[in-house]
């Protein structure tokens, strides 16, 4: 028995991508085998390490717990569509370099998508809101600490940018 | 002039690649090629003999290529796999089988392996193998594997793999005359590195130059090289392996091969289809590998000031399944142990038990942190016994700084004495007392008290062997653009290993930093190396490294100085160009890689420059006799023995008198790893230690049944500290005491964080609740449990 496959039109990072895919594809898979886009990693599978976050029409999610048929049309962002043009560092991207936010890196694409929408929410956080932006990814390099430190200086960098 | 970068905060190249998404792990290798997808049948019981397995319904499904099990494999791979490091006190060492042969031991041990079109469809298939089982008793946890009424092995009496003792002095003669002794019983349960990235294996056969390569997220690519062509039947030669970036491996990644790095090549070439094989979360709890479940029984004796006369510590250590790995963790735990101390006498001795669980191998900290508990709740609970302070009596046994290098009269996990080359242990402890405020403790302690909070202190002391043999190499090649090509074998899995060891490079030639390129762990580029483990690569690698370096210098001030018609002494290299000190006379270093080259064609402009007509003296040979064409140094780092950084940690924490929750206060860290390559990336190892550490004090476990199920086999059940469970900042101050025994000076830093946190909290929790603490990882329940018994026990 073969499965059914769905074209479905996923828009990520500002370009079209149509993907042939059976109804049980993961976003994550998708993004990463179908589209190419292999920043996006897959740290747990079951929604609970966070390095898979995309943005979602701007939202944080976890690209492993939606299915790539339910996000047609929506626009997608990964740790790809980060990078500004110029092929310039963005603020959270330069502020994890600058903090030494990041070790081994694969749960990093996870940490600067979440912070990017954390960041348009609340551009000025408090440490503990800091700390609270960042509270639902794993990290198993850091101990967090540079993390905090590196959401506290990407609000700065954005302001120095501004 | 150019700036010294060793000992500076150089930013992380290796950064650049994946903040922009751009990194390399092995899921990501051939993507947008054919590629078929592996998955694996695993055992769900944790011990039983095979009966029957029928595959007759896999083929069926549409997109699969091929399965196997082991009836099918064929030569060395029908074999078990290896025993990497044997020893002669592991009489009864056992490995698994590539795919399970007649028997399973632990759950999740490999029965059968699929190769579709997509992972998706390979674990449908996986779906439909049946298999018949005879079900065996399962031996889980070491009271069981000691009682031994259920055997794993049938052919391994008592469950016993290994029995090793050793001695330095005698021990028990002089507890039995020591003025005071006492008892301890002190466990550790299981943990596990969890790095993110999980295993993942992928290989392409070439069939046209009869050719594999191998793409894996390991922790040594030349141990997996040998691993592979030894299995395969194929000659070193044939065999490439590539290590990619790696998203994290704590040790976990240095056991090698999993069954699923020799079966990945094996269908990629039986298929002639390049494959992958991507572990998910399950598979990585319940079929890679655990570590730290110890049991030790301690008998010490002492003096009136608490100085150690007789140490005898018996342990237990919970082997899993198989001893792939050999004894190295309970060897480390057997000599660490002895931190910075030197107990006039002492004698360890440990059984390694086999059980039907996941297999042990090392994780960050390699039996050290249980070494450390050991021996620093002896040492609180010899204060505590002499109504001493904790510091004073550690102090007592402290070795001085005018006694190294020094010599415990054992043998360590390399085969090697246990010798301390250098270290100064009281001015740490200084150092410690003052970065968490040792001595303001009791007024502080005093202030919560009046506020009805209950706040408790620990510190714990550790001595680390790092850098361990046998050797590490590297090579290093100035190529005519001026750019230096580095390259060394062992593999990185974040710890900045292109930065840091740029940063040597770039010291010891003299070129900008830009212009060096590291590359690690790719067969291809160097194919002698160990691999990475034991805090070793900043030893190794980057002794190799300065080495080559050194030596590639050698070489362009010889060219140079026939070039410029100067002598050698009066030449120096800044920014890239050889200079005649104090004129204007110079070449840079592309240049000077183009005439150590003699050709005979031009390829570019540059090396119109290094052919027949144009350089060299007709009457002699174009190369030298003893010399070789091309601007290259080669050199290999093989010490003696490994290198000992130390350190201290010191945590203040706060338990709730109503629900026994255990927050951090204060965490502090002073530490000595000899010269900092590079302070930034070392800080971040310890901060990411630490964290590893708060998580097995407090929250990890592995918790399995008593039928052998993992019952917490998710990320949603292990329980992994987010930010919320470490501390807010870690205090950390250095110590930097060179290493004799390398040109750099330096010692290992990768595990320091992480081993005396069962230690320091333990201590801490013990000082709060004023109840020993004889077990870790404790919870806010087990603590609750412990007030409450010890409520009952208190009149």
């Amino acid at each position: 028995m073969s499965e059914e496959i769905h074209d479905v039109r996923l828009q990520v990072n500002g370009a079209s991508h149509t993907v042939q895919v059976p109804a049980r594809r993961l976003l994550s898979d998708a993004l990463r085998h179908d589209c190419g886009l292999t920043g996006t990693h897959v740290g747990c599978e079951h929604g609970v390490c966070g390095s898979c976050t995309v943005l979602l029409d701007g939202r944080p999610v976890r690209s492993c717990l939606m299915l790539a048929v339910s996000a047609q049309d929506a626009e997608i962002t990964t740790v790809e569509g980060l990078t500004e043009a110029g092929d310039v560092l963005s603020p959270v991207q330069q502020a994890f370099s600058d903090c030494h936010g990041l070790q081994c890196g694969f749960c990093t694409p996870g940490f600067l998508t979440t912070i990017t929408a954390g960041l348009r929410d609340n551009p000025d956080p408090t440490e503990d809101e800091a700390r609270d932006m960042i509270g639902g990814n794993l990290c198993r390099c850091t101990g967090y600490q540079n993390i905090v430190s590196s959401v506290l200086r990407a609000a700065e960098i954005t302001k120095e940018r501004a | 002039m150019t700036t010294k970068l060793f000992g500076t905060k150089v930013p992380r190249v290796e950064d650049q690649r994946f903040l922009r998404g751009q990194g390399r792990y092995a899921d990501d290798v051939l993507v947008g090629q054919r590629v078929l997808h592996a998955a694996v049948l695993r055992s769900p019981h944790a011990h039983a003999r095979i009966l029957d397995i029928d595959v007759s319904g896999v083929l069926d499904v549409e997109g699969v290529h091929a399965v196997w099990t082991h009836e099918d494999l064929t030569g060395p791979m029908a074999e078990p796999l290896p025993l990497l490091i044997p020893h002669p006190a592991l009489t009864h060492g056992r490995t698994q089988f590539a795919l399970a042969k007649d028997e399973v031991n632990y759950v999740g041990e490999a029965i059968a392996f699929v190769v579709a079109e997509d992972r998706y469809v390979a674990e449908d298939a996986v779906g439909r193998i049946r298999v018949d089982y005879d079900y065996l008793p399962p031996v889980v946890g070491i009271p069981a594997a000691r009682a031994a009424t259920a055997l794993v092995h049938e052919d391994v009496p008592g469950n016993v793999g290994a029995r090793l003792e050793q001695e330095n002095g005698d021990a028990r003669a002089a507890i039995a005359s020591a003025p005071h002794t006492l008892t301890l019983d002190l466990t550790i349960e299981r943990s596990a590195c969890q790095p993110l990235e999980g295993r993942a294996t992928v290989a392409r056969w070439d069939p046209d130059i009869d050719r594999m390569t191998v793409w894996t997220s390991t922790q040594t690519s030349t141990g997996v090289r040998g691993c592979v062509a030894a299995k395969l039947d194929l000659d070193l030669g044939q065999v490439d392996v590539i290590t990619p970036d790696v998203g994290g491996g704590f040790g976990v990644k240095i056991n090698h091969p999993w069954p699923e790095e020799l079966l990945v090549p094996m269908a990629a070439r039986a298929l002639g289809v390049p494959v992958k094989y991507t572990e998910d979360r399950r598979e990585h709890f319940i079929s890679s590998a655990h570590e730290r479940g110890q049991v030790h029984h301690v008998e010490v004796g002492f003096d009136d000031e608490g100085r150690i006369l007789g140490l005898d510590v018996e342990f237990w250590h919970d082997h899993g399944a198989y001893s792939p790995y050999g004894l190295i963790v309970p060897i480390i735990t057997s000599t660490q142990l002895l931190g910075p101390y030197k107990p006039a006498n002492y004698r360890v001795v440990f059984e390694s038990l086999f059980t039907n669980t996941v297999m042990v191998t090392p994780y960050r900290g390699a039996g050290r942190p249980q070494g450390c508990f050991v021996m620093e709740r002896t040492m609180d609970a010899i204060a505590a016994e002499l109504g001493k302070g904790r510091t004073e009596v550690r102090s007592a046994n402290f070795i001085q700084p005018d006694e190294f290098p020094f010599d415990q009269g054992l043998i360590f996990q390399d085969g090697r004495e246990l010798e301390y080359d250098s270290g100064d242990y009281p001015a740490l402890l200084d150092k410690l007392k003052a970065l968490v405020g040792w001595d303001e403790f009791p007024a502080f302690r005093a202030e919560m008290a009046a506020e009805g909070r209950r706040v408790g202190i620990g510190l714990a002391c550790y001595v680390e062997g790092t850098g361990v043999g046998p050797y590490e190499g590297a090579h290093v090649h100035i190529e005519t653009s001026g750019k230096v090509k580095v390259a060394t074998g062992l593999t990185t899995q974040g710890q900045g290993h292109q930065t840091a060891f740029a940063q040597i490079v770039a010291d010891a030639l003299g070129v900008p930093f830009d212009h060096v390129e590291i590359v690690t762990g790719d067969t291809r580029r160097m194919p002698y190396a160990v691999g990475t483990f034991a805090s070793r690569a900043a030893v190794m690698s980057g002794s190799a490294i300065h080495l080559a370096a050194l030596r590639t210098r050698e070489k362009v001030l010889r060219i140079a100085a026939d070039a410029l018609e100067a002598d050698e002494a009066d030449l120096e290299i800044v920014d890239g160009v050889v200079r005649v000190k104090g004129t204007e006379s110079q070449i840079d270093l592309g240049t000077v890689a183009v005439l150590s080259n003699p050709l005979r064609y031009a390829f570019d402009e540059a090396s119109k420059a290094a052919t027949q007509f144009a350089v060299g003296d007709p009457g002699k040979p174009p190369v030298a006799e003893g010399d070789e064409p091309g601007l290259e140094g080669k050199d290999f780092y093989s010490p003696e023995r490994a290198t000992f950084a130390s350190g201290m940690h010191a945590v203040i924490v706060e338990t709730d008198p109503e629900t026994a929750e255990i927050t951090i206060l204060k965490y502090a860290v002073v530490h000595d790893c000899g010269h900092l390559i590079n302070p930034m990336i070392v800080e971040g190892q310890i901060h990411g230690g630490v964290a590893q550490g708060v998580g097995g004090a407090l929250y990890e476990r592995m918790v399995y049944d008593e039928s052998g199920q993992l019952l917490n086999a998710s990320f949603m059940d292990f329980l992994m500290p987010y930010v919320t469970e470490v501390p807010r900042g870690i205090d950390i101050d250095h110590l930097e005491t060179p290493s004799p025994l390398n040109p750099l000076g330096i010692k290992g830093a990768g595990e320091a964080g992480v081993i005396p946190s069962a230690a320091v909290f333990a201590a801490a929790i013990e000082d709060a609740e004023g109840i020993t603490i004889t077990a870790m990882p404790i919870s806010p329940s087990e603590l609750f449990d412990l007030r409450r018994q010890h409520q009952e026990e208190t009149p």
